[in-house]
């Protein structure tokens, strides 16, 4: 028995992604450069993709470029950004939930002549508005805010967001990093107002190693990459066309009636949250309930649907999460992208979770393909576990003997 | 060029009627170090010499990396063979290996030559004199030392002609096999794979036991000492690792015995399960990292309550070692970079706050004994499902 509960680390390849990439590697292997029929048959599939992420961001198809992955897209926009207007100013704001790939980005940026500020949240993650529209400056010419939090799951209120810069500073480039919003909250970048926005296909059960980002047209960004043209010379090399053509087959899947799945997700993750907190010493990170991009007067309405922060008093996250592997139950500790590195999370810190939770913290993210049962499993080995685990910690045993 | 290596060892020649012994087991290790490389050779002994003759090309700098962890080995020649011996031929040999090696030729040189080969119409000194002769007249920007030569250039006569002049160190130490085998008690830590190493540098044939504390260490945890294991057997040779679950004994000291106490009574049961496999195998000894002090455990007194429940010699080569010598020798012999990975491992996660520092064995011993009828299955458990991997 396998149950994958750490989709927000990476999911599992949907069966006609994985067939569709097959055949077009084994059939469309052409260059799409190329001028005969081989290439152009290629090609077709990257139209095909463009048309595709382009419907359903409501954007325009040229202003989409193929990445490796959000990593890349992340770096490209903040790098390429803030290069490509730093004749206007050299100040970037960001904030204090953001993944490491946004920003280690701004540090290398700050190692080249820009300055940043980074805006606090509350205890729920969300952005504070107020610290937001202190940030900003005449020299702003970068903002970058995650849209959902990879760790807590926290949705950012990101249209309130948008409309203090555009007030402040009209100018400045308005970067979302939509790694975990894609298909997960219903989104439209040009409504929102934004100006960029990163997309990675395994997140979405398409092939790892792919990625997208939306620049809005108009908006100036300089290459990271230098080759030999492809993408309008903004992002050259040679398409990864299977894996691009699968990224869209997988985005499409993903989005078909895509606000029922979102409502049975919801529903999903609030039976999971009410059975975990019925189990002694468990505490949620982040909201309860469902969130939007516009900041809600009750704290508890900013949550993503996929994403279930827990923390175990008393426990060592790595343990319960190795006791929960051995089981077949796979989740992370904190996020994986930082799990080799023995500081404790950033985003953790950054809402206040008090000392002896942090270290004590798993997330449990979600897929659509996620059921009740599996759940329903996870939470009976939560059950079993968690008071023999307790039996061998210092506080548990003095807590509970 | 170079189509052989000559090995010295330094050692193992003054060991008398045994002297076979060490050289064909340093041999032994020399095949099996270059088997990983690419090339066809033979290892040969000739006249109490050992070569390491290729009859193919091979990859130079990764067969004198292998050889640079050769125990026994104090230093090697890489070597030109010129199997002509005229006098002519051996002379432009001589010049030619000069013109190829060094192409910056403002250093000074002494020419030594040895003649092997009796029926040789020139003695030694005549040949040492005359390439010398030769050589300054070839590159007359050479100058001959014959205190202080930058280069010493050799030529040996012998069923071949031999020139060399670089003379790479080995690692030293003796062959393995050649002084008995012992049991390393190996963690993901930075000390133990250097212990390792040490023992294994005096001809000791090692093998290894790992405690695993499922789910309280990961799998990743115990990769980690599957690849410091695979590191150190590039100098110790193949090294059977024995991986024991010990999460159960943990479980069991944490119940019943104090928890002060628990770092130090782990560690007994740790030593007596070692003890138990290195005397299944009829193994001389025990290998910790220990040094004195370094952390509670390691301290003269944790040290004398762990050795108490062995009753084979213990060897702690690391016992006189600050952190940074050991650092050093980790860093020198590539485990380093691997130790420092941040898995938790069985010692750091069930520790005490505040542990003893002077536990006295009658204690410990008290202390032991609440784990009566409880302990002795599941340290027999433990070894029945051992699992053992061998890592090369």
């Amino acid at each position: 028995m396998e149950i994958y509960l750490d989709n927000a680390a990476t999911t599992r390849p949907y069966e006609e992604v994985i067939d569709f990439q097959d055949r077009i590697m084994r059939e469309c292997y052409g260059n799409p450069s190329s001028l005969h029929g081989k290439g152009f048959e290629a090609e077709k599939y990257i139209r095909y993709a463009q048309k595709t992420f382009a419907d359903i961001l409501k954007v325009e198809e040229k202003e989409l470029l193929f990445t490796s992955g959000g990593t890349e897209s992340n770096n490209m926009a903040i790098i390429g950004c803030a290069e490509a207007a730093s004749r206007r100013g050299n100040h970037i704001v960001t904030t204090a939930l953001e993944h490491p790939s946004v920003y280690n980005p701004v540090r290398f940026l700050e190692n080249h002549g820009f300055t940043s500020d980074t805006v606090s949240s509350d205890e729920k993650g969300r952005l504070d508005l107020e610290a937001l529209a202190a940030a900003l400056t005449p020299d702003t010419v970068l903002v970058s805010i995650m849209g959902v939090n990879n760790e807590i799951g926290t949705v950012q209120p990101l249209a309130d967001a948008v409309r203090i810069i555009r007030e402040k500073c009209p100018e400045a480039v308005i970067h979302v990093d939509g790694i975990q919003t894609f298909a997960k909250i219903p989104v439209q970048p040009k409504k929102l107002g934004i100006d960029a926005f990163s997309v990675s296909g395994h997140k979405f059960h398409a092939p790892k190693g792919t990625g997208l980002l939306w620049v809005r047209d108009g908006i100036r960004m300089n290459p990271l990459l230098f080759g030999g043209g492809q993408q309008r010379d903004m992002r050259p090399g040679t398409q990864n066309v299977p894996g691009i053509a699968a990224m869209a087959k997988a985005a499409e899947i993903e989005n078909a009636d895509l606000p029922e799945k979102i409502q049975k997700m919801y529903a999903l993750r609030e039976y999971f949250i009410g059975e975990a907190l019925k189990i002694e010493g468990v505490r949620l990170n982040g909201g309860l309930r469902a969130g939007d991009f516009t900041l809600s007067e009750d704290p508890e309405e900013c949550a993503a649907p996929h994403v279930v922060s827990l923390g175990f008093e008393d426990i060592k996250s790595e343990v319960l999460l190795h006791a929960l592997s051995d089981r077949g139950i796979y989740v992370s500790g904190g996020s994986a992208c930082s799990s080799n590195h023995p500081n404790v999370s950033r985003t953790l810190k950054a809402i206040s979770v008090p000392n002896e939770y942090i270290k004590s913290t798993l997330r449990f993210s979600f897929s659509y393909d996620t059921t009740q049962e599996e759940l329903k499993t996870c939470i009976e080995a939560l059950n079993e576990m968690l008071p023999v685990l307790r039996r061998y910690t210092e506080g548990g045993r003095k807590k509970r003997r | 060029m170079f189509s052989a290596f000559l090995i010295k060892y330094g050692e193992i020649g003054i060991k008398g009627r045994n002297r076979h012994i060490f050289e064909d087991a340093l041999m032994d290790s020399i095949r099996f170090s270059l088997s990983k490389v690419p090339g066809d050779f033979d290892v040969t002994k000739e006249q109490g010499r050992i070569y390491v003759k290729y009859s193919s090309d091979f990859d130079y700098d990764s067969s004198v990396a292998a050889l640079k962890k050769v125990f026994g080995i104090t230093s090697f020649c890489p070597v030109v063979i010129s199997e002509d011996k005229s006098w002519d031929v051996i002379t432009k040999a001589s010049g030619d290996y000069i013109e190829e090696v060094y192409p910056d030729r403002n250093f000074s040189f002494k020419a030594f030559a040895r003649r092997a080969d009796k029926k040789y119409p020139k003695h030694s000194m005549e040949i040492a004199a005359e390439i010398g002769e030769y050589l300054l007249k070839r590159f007359p920007e050479l100058s001959v030392d014959v205190h202080h030569p930058d280069v010493s250039f050799n030529i040996e006569i012998r069923e071949c002609a031999y020139i060399y002049s670089i003379e790479i160190p080995g690692p030293g130490g003796m062959p393995i096999g050649t002084n008995g085998t012992a049991t390393l008690l190996l963690s993901g830590g930075i000390d133990s794979p250097v212990a390792g190493y040490m023992i294994a540098r005096r001809g000791v044939n090692i093998n290894a036991v790992y405690f695993d504390a499922p789910p309280y260490t990961s799998e990743r945890a115990r990769q980690k000492v599957l690849d410091l294991a695979k590191i150190i057997s590039a100098w110790c040779g193949p090294i059977e690792l024995h991986i024991i679950n010990f999460t159960d004994i943990q479980l069991a000291i944490f119940e019943h015995c104090p928890h002060d106490e628990l770092t130090i009574i782990m560690r007994r049961y740790m030593m007596r399960i070692a003890e138990k496999i290195a005397w299944d195998e009829h193994r001389m000894g025990l290998i910790t990292g220990e040094s004195i002090g370094q952390v509670a455990s390691q301290t003269m007194q944790s040290l004398r309550a762990t050795n108490a429940v062995c009753h084979i010699p213990v060897y702690r080569p690391l016992i006189g070692f600050d952190k940074n010598d050991i650092i050093e020798i980790a860093e020198k012999i590539g485990t380093f970079e691997t130790s420092i990975l941040p898995y938790e491992d069985c010692c750091t996660i069930f520790v005490d706050r505040h542990p003893v520092t002077k536990p006295n064995v009658h204690g410990i011993e008290k202390s032991e004994h609440h784990l009566k009828g409880i302990i002795e299955d599941l340290v027999e458990e433990a070894l029945r499902t051992q699992k053992v991997v061998v890592c090369e």
